[in-house]
């Protein structure tokens, strides 16, 4: 079986990368084939590099406040680009009510919020993919 | 007279001797089977006595307050005379929402200002700049332009209060806006006191809020260095944080060599630029993290002052004692806040705040409980500075100074915090000084390294943190009223700033910032020229676009 790609991206301005390294760290741990951007990207640089990667799955850590304006972005770039089945995934701190309004407005697939065990994060990833492929 | 902790050689063997009666009868008890450990995962004994201080000596190592090395505190009556400054840091939204919370906070008996600034504001981007979108006035204040920060300190007169501002990148142009406020005013820039944080070499070790590369970098703080000493000598320059280190997943250890490290470095960089370092070691102040291990953080902060003062002495021939002292701002640990039982974290930032206190410090920001969900609202950050003002006014933990002094445990604690330290600066060294760390990766590294096998920790229940991995609340609801952004915000800064482009002197504005190009390319003193900029209201991302153009932009290898 084809290993798992991955891409942890940081859009936006904010700095705070402590926690898409951990999650980077331990995706690879799993197993998983995990590129990060890197900081600042913008939306169009993360689609561009999601697509040229071909990843399964686009994490997003965001702590600036700014994911109602980036998550769906990101999310409506990919559309446009073809590449809708690459599953979207956000983390940081996000408010309940804004991870729900994410969900349900399908742009994202799965918010993980602090306290999220890692464990949690790659057994999401791993069941996701498996339901995709059935 | 024996003194009362070093005991004499006769007195020790006798002690070591019981030692050894009682180690044979505890080692018979059995221990509960938890790691004990700092949160750093320092290992930490079970008991200490005078044989971990067998070389004490409280002349060389302790002193007195206000006295070398500082490591009781570098006033001679610390808190007898002055309370620490409760400073809660704060911005959201346009200048004026930011004006009636600092007004809010001012009429609450805090007794300085700290300001927050937007994204686009830290990374110089002006409000209607496209990389700014749905970021305006989210994580702090907007400023794009000296009419904003006019608007933010309205009716604040600058004469009165002391302001640190969370800058670093564009410091150099968010302080000449503050000395052009001052200005209109009619308040002299000899008169103004504050902070800015101005701490670049952090920025690319662990916060990465950079703009320019580390050489330009450090030559603008070192043009602030110059220019304060003439012309804001009251002025506090830099801020060297170890703050976003801890918060990055360091250890305290980590903290604690890499800051002292980073201030070391501005000390050369300021002696190559033809500085006389006592005329501006004495305003270079420090910040530092609280974070929950109570004894570990308190041995940090004497161990700070200690190490600095020692490095300056005895490396770079100080002559001045403020050049000496070690002065710090600490801030409650973000990172060690939960988003589950957001009330607890109120326990957890008073346990947190009590630490920097018997630690020394000279100011302080307790977080709010819910500074994890969102920025915080009012509610929250009374209860933050409530939270101070206990600990100022009931504890009685302000009467004495430097408690702790004496306990073998805080002793030996901060000289083991020291020698880890000491060996830090050695491998730091090595490897050719903090440029050539932060190129080869070597904090930045350190630090995920830290921060991974800390959440592998939690995640294995090795560490237990209340309401996260262990006493869990499976059926939690929060239920907090958390501050919202409008996004109107964001229309009325992008309008705001458009319009004041459209009526501006914009022949003036282009003159200014030709001026200023000149003397990036020059190795004349910049913050005259930006100060020329700034009165003629350029905005922050027209004045960096100059220095982009002229020093480019700064690009990571990312690791984790």
């Amino acid at each position: 079986m084809a290993k798992v790609r991955v891409l942890m991206a940081k859009p936006g301005l904010d700095g705070h990368d402590r926690g898409v390294k951990v999650v980077a760290r331990a995706l690879r741990d799993a197993g998983m084939e995990v590129v990060y951007t890197g900081l600042h990207q913008t939306p169009e640089e993360i689609v561009e590099a999601a697509i040229q990667e071909d990843v399964d799955v686009v994490g997003l850590s965001i702590l600036s406040g700014a994911h109602m304006t980036i998550i769906p972005r990101v999310n409506e770039l990919l559309k446009e680009n073809g590449a809708a089945d690459i599953a979207v995934i956000g983390g940081g701190t996000i408010p309940e009510e804004d991870v729900l309004a994410l969900k349900e407005g399908g742009w994202a697939k799965e918010i993980f919020t602090p306290g999220t065990p890692l464990e949690t994060i790659v057994e999401w990833i791993n069941s996701h993919l498996k339901t995709e492929n059935n | 007279m024996e003194d009362l902790i070093l005991a004499g050689d006769e007195k020790l063997a006798e002690i070591k001797a019981n030692q050894e009666k009682w180690l044979e009868e505890r080692q018979k008890i059995k221990d509960r089977p938890d790691k004990f450990e700092t949160v750093s995962g320092m290992s930490v004994n079970d008991l200490y006595t005078p044989l971990d201080l067998k070389d004490f000596d409280y002349q060389k190592d302790l002193g007195f307050p206000g006295q070398y090395p500082y490591t009781r505190g570098v006033q001679p009556n610390m808190y007898r005379g002055r309370l620490w400054t409760m400073r809660q840091f704060a911005g959201f939204g346009t200048a004026k929402d930011s004006n009636q919370r600092y007004k809010y906070l001012l009429a609450k008996g805090q007794t300085g200002l700290s300001v927050a600034f937007d994204m686009p504001t830290i990374m110089g981007y002006d409000s209607d700049h496209p990389r700014s979108l749905g970021e305006v006035g989210r994580v702090g204040v907007a400023i794009d332009s000296l009419q904003d920060m006019e608007t933010l300190f309205s009716g604040i007169p600058l004469d009165k209060i002391s302001t640190s501002m969370t800058i670093n990148a564009p410091a150099a142009i968010l302080w000449a806006m503050y000395i052009a406020t001052g200005e209109k005013q009619g308040v002299r820039s000899e008169q103004l006191t504050g902070t800015i944080q101005n701490d670049l070499l952090k920025e690319y070790i662990a916060q990465k809020s950079w703009i320019f590369p580390p050489e330009p970098s450090l030559r603008i703080i070192t043009n602030i260095f110059e220019y304060a000493c003439r012309h804001v000598p009251l002025w506090n320059t830099i801020s060297i944080s170890g703050y976003h280190i801890r918060e990055a997943g360091s250890t305290a250890v980590q903290e604690l060599a890499f800051t002292l490290a980073d201030g070391f470095a501005y000390v050369e960089a300021g002696i190559k630029a033809g500085l006389n370092v006592d005329d501006f070691a004495p305003r270079l102040s420090f910040f530092f993290n609280a974070h929950m291990d109570f004894f570990e953080e308190i041995a940090k902060y004497r161990a700070a002052r200690r190490i600095w003062a020692r490095h300056m002495k005895e490396k770079h021939g100080t002559k001045n004692p403020r050049s000496l002292m070690l002065r710090f701002h600490t801030q409650t640990a973000g990172c060690s806040l939960t988003a589950q039982q957001p009330e607890n974290n109120i326990i957890r930032t008073a346990f947190e705040g009590l630490s920097a206190v018997m630690g020394g410090t000279q100011s302080l920001h307790t977080n709010s409980m819910d500074e994890v969900l969102a920025l915080p609202s009012e509610k929250a950050v009374e209860i933050a500075l409530r939270t101070q003002q206990i600990i100022a006014h009931e504890t009685g933990i302000a009467n004495v100074i430097d408690p702790l002094a004496g306990s073998y445990f805080v002793e030996a604690l901060t000289n083991k915090m020291e020698e880890e330290a000491e060996k830090y600066f050695a491998e730091i060294e090595r490897r050719g000084g903090v440029l050539a760390c932060i190129e080869q990766n070597f904090f930045q590294q350190e630090i995920a390294d830290a921060a991974y096998s800390y959440q592998r920790n939690i995640d294995a229940k090795d560490r237990i943190m209340v309401g996260v991995n262990e006493f869990v609340n499976p059926d939690e609801k929060i239920e907090m009223d958390l501050l919202k952004i409008d996004p109107q915000v964001e229309k009325e800064q992008v309008a705001q700033i458009q319009k004041l482009r459209r009526e501006r002197d914009n022949l003036k504005v282009n003159e200014t910032l030709d001026a200023l190009r000149r003397a990036f390319q020059d190795s004349e003193n910049v913050i005259p020229y930006i100060l020329d900029c700034v009165r003629a209201y350029a905005t922050e991302g027209e004045i960096i676009q100059v220095g982009r153009e002229v020093f480019g932009e700064y690009r990571e290898k990312p690791v984790f």
